[in-house]
């Protein structure tokens, strides 16, 4: 089963073809250019290397957020289209999650973060079920601020091992808050792999092609506006 | 097109979302509508008064792969039978560009067809070609929420642009003139529909701008249009909506209209033809009529739904690329100012 698998939520572009399991190529860019102009020619490029036409392809895997909206709608739009004209199946998976899989090494918890602005991360909790090499969501995804995740993780307990191209921006905080709870990898893990994806996506059930939506973790900012007003004109109707 | 006889007929898949529709159609030889399939977004952005970008590019991502099954479904026409696929590359909202952009490449890509960058103005031209034959030259006159555009052509795939608006595009000057007076989004019509009913009693001015220019001018006319009713509800007097409506749209058409005859005549046209959104305005397409029925050159302006956006026209336009062998990359970008040439 050859599968193609896309990242173009965040900074770094990342494709990878498999045979099943196995890795036949990867690639990983991580510098702030266009993915738009850059994330076709990569997979032509790579489907040339390993040899491999369109219509062998059996699945489409893509990173669906959070990140920049732009990059996700990139990643799915591509993917989805992909998918239908190719009439093979595709699977979704959180960007959040297949960076919880640069720690799956580990016993501690996993916390993979994006930077969101204004203090505030995307963010969940996960950890590697060694018994069943599956990766389990400890805590839901989520949009909030970093010091208050922060504070819900300290009730844990537990070590946790964090994860994010977006590290330096909250290292301080972060060992504030924490201190001997925190493990901080080495930067070259702290970037998504995109074969990471394909294998999440064997333990999912497939997305429907239309039905499959982006990941925002957050509204679009007129319709949260939007929201409030409709709210305060209730309450003050 | 005559060296380019057509031994097979040419098909093209063109895809649209530089604004609020997504939208994917299937074209014959560049003039027939095999499907045309628009699925509009505009009940969702009336809340907000105008077309909000993210939630544009947000309904884009969540559309196109529906709109585009749909579209190929009602032509009964298989992949062999495409030639290639259009896109419009801009101008636009980027972030609603870059859905279609990237649904055509992957298209062109999976199915290895080629791909072509469409300019949205050549589609709002090639519009009228799904009516009727171009006569060359010709002259364009492209209205629209973003456009104000007189474009000559003195052959296919081949465009001059001889005026352009310096500030305000028309249907933008419509949208601030109707949200003054307190008409729901979209303005144009609701404007077009009172200005029917009123009478031209306040004298708006024209920029006719210097001697011999076909540029266009919108923002003093609305300054005016602001100041005067501004000024009526300080002395205390009343000025009737659908009155201000039919200044306004008088002082619009009549330099919409003056213009292109000018540069009609001025060029030794063949043919006028009308574009873009703005061209489904009642009262420009009378005065137009009205101007071009005694100078004896035929003026084309198209139904309704081929006035709007709609990717029927980009599949036209992109036919003509196609024969004269122009192709995109698959690194194709969605290119916000992309420029007319
Ligand atoms: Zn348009």
């Amino acid at each position: 089963m050859y599968i193609l698998a896309m990242d173009t939520s965040n900074q770094s572009l990342g494709v990878a073809i498999m045979k099943g399991s196995e890795v036949l190529g990867e690639l990983i860019t991580n510098i702030p250019k266009n993915h738009s102009v850059r994330l076709m020619p990569a997979v032509d490029k790579l489907m040339r290397e390993v040899n491999i036409t369109p219509d062998q392809l059996e699945k489409i895997v893509v990173a669906k957020g959070p990140g920049s909206y732009t990059g996700v709608r990139i990643g799915l739009t591509t993917a989805k289209t992909l998918a239908w004209s190719l009439n093979i199946p595709i699977v979704g998976v959180s960007s959040l999650e297949v960076l919880a899989y640069q720690g799956r090494l580990t016993a501690s918890a996993l916390c993979p973060f994006f930077d969101a602005r204004r203090g505030l991360v995307y963010t969940g909790l996960y950890e590697w079920n060694h018994s069943n090499s599956q990766m389990e969501q400890l805590k839901k995804e989520t949009n909030m601020l970093m010091e208050d995740w922060l504070g819900i993780l300290k009730d844990t307990g537990r070590e946790i091992l964090f994860l994010s191209p977006d590290m330096d921006k909250h290292r301080e905080v972060i060992l504030d808050i924490l201190g001997e709870q925190v493990i901080f990898p080495s930067e070259s893990i702290q970037i998504a792999r995109p074969s990471d994806l394909a294998l999440a996506s064997m333990k999912k059930e497939s997305d429907s092609t239309h039905g499959l939506t982006p990941n925002y973790l957050r509204l679009a900012e007129a319709e949260s506006k939007w929201l409030q007003s409709q709210k305060e004109q209730k309450n003050n109707g | 097109m005559g060296e380019f006889s057509m031994t097979k007929e040419t098909y093209i898949l063109g895809i649209e979302t530089s604004c609020d529709e997504t939208a994917v159609a299937i074209v014959k030889n560049g003039s027939e509508i095999v499907t045309n399939v628009v699925a509009s977004q505009i009940e969702s952005h009336k809340r907000f008064g105008g077309v909000v970008p993210e939630i544009a590019s947000r309904h884009h991502v969540e559309q196109i792969t529906m709109v585009l099954e749909e579209a190929f479904e009602l032509s009964k026409l298989s992949w062999d039978d495409i030639d290639a696929i259009a896109v419009t590359e801009g101008p636009g909202l980027v972030g609603a560009l870059l859905i279609g952009v990237n649904a055509a490449k992957a298209l062109a890509f999976a199915k290895q067809k080629p791909l072509i960058g469409v300019h949205h103005i050549a589609g709002h031209i090639y519009a009228n070609r799904l009516e009727q034959e171009f006569q060359f030259p010709l002259l364009a006159l492209i209205v629209s929420g973003g456009h104000t555009e007189l474009v000559l052509m003195k052959e296919h795939g081949h465009y001059e642009v001889i005026g352009e608006t310096r500030d305000d595009a028309a249907g933008e000057a419509y949208d601030k003139v109707a949200r003054m007076l307190h008409l729901p989004y979209p303005g144009g019509p609701h404007i077009d529909r009172l200005a029917a009913e009123g009478n031209v009693t306040i004298d708006f001015p024209r920029a006719w701008l210097e001697e011999g220019s076909f540029d266009f001018s919108f923002s003093g006319l609305k300054s005016s249009v602001i100041n005067t009713i501004h000024n009526a509800k300080q002395r205390g007097e009343v000025l009737e909506d659908k009155d201000i409506a039919a200044s306004f749209q008088s002082s619009v058409v009549d330099v919409l209209t003056t213009k292109t005859v000018k540069a009609a005549l001025n060029h030794n046209v063949k043919q006028v033809i009308v574009a873009g959104g703005v061209a489904a305005n009642k009262g420009l397409r009378n005065e137009l009529v009205n101007k071009f029925a005694d100078l004896d050159i035929p003026l084309v302006i198209p139904p309704l739904k081929l006035c709007t956006d709609n990717a029927a026209m980009i599949a036209a336009a992109g036919t003509i690329s196609y024969h004269q062998g122009k192709r995109s990359g698959l690194d194709l970008n969605a290119n916000p100012s992309l420029i007319l040439k």
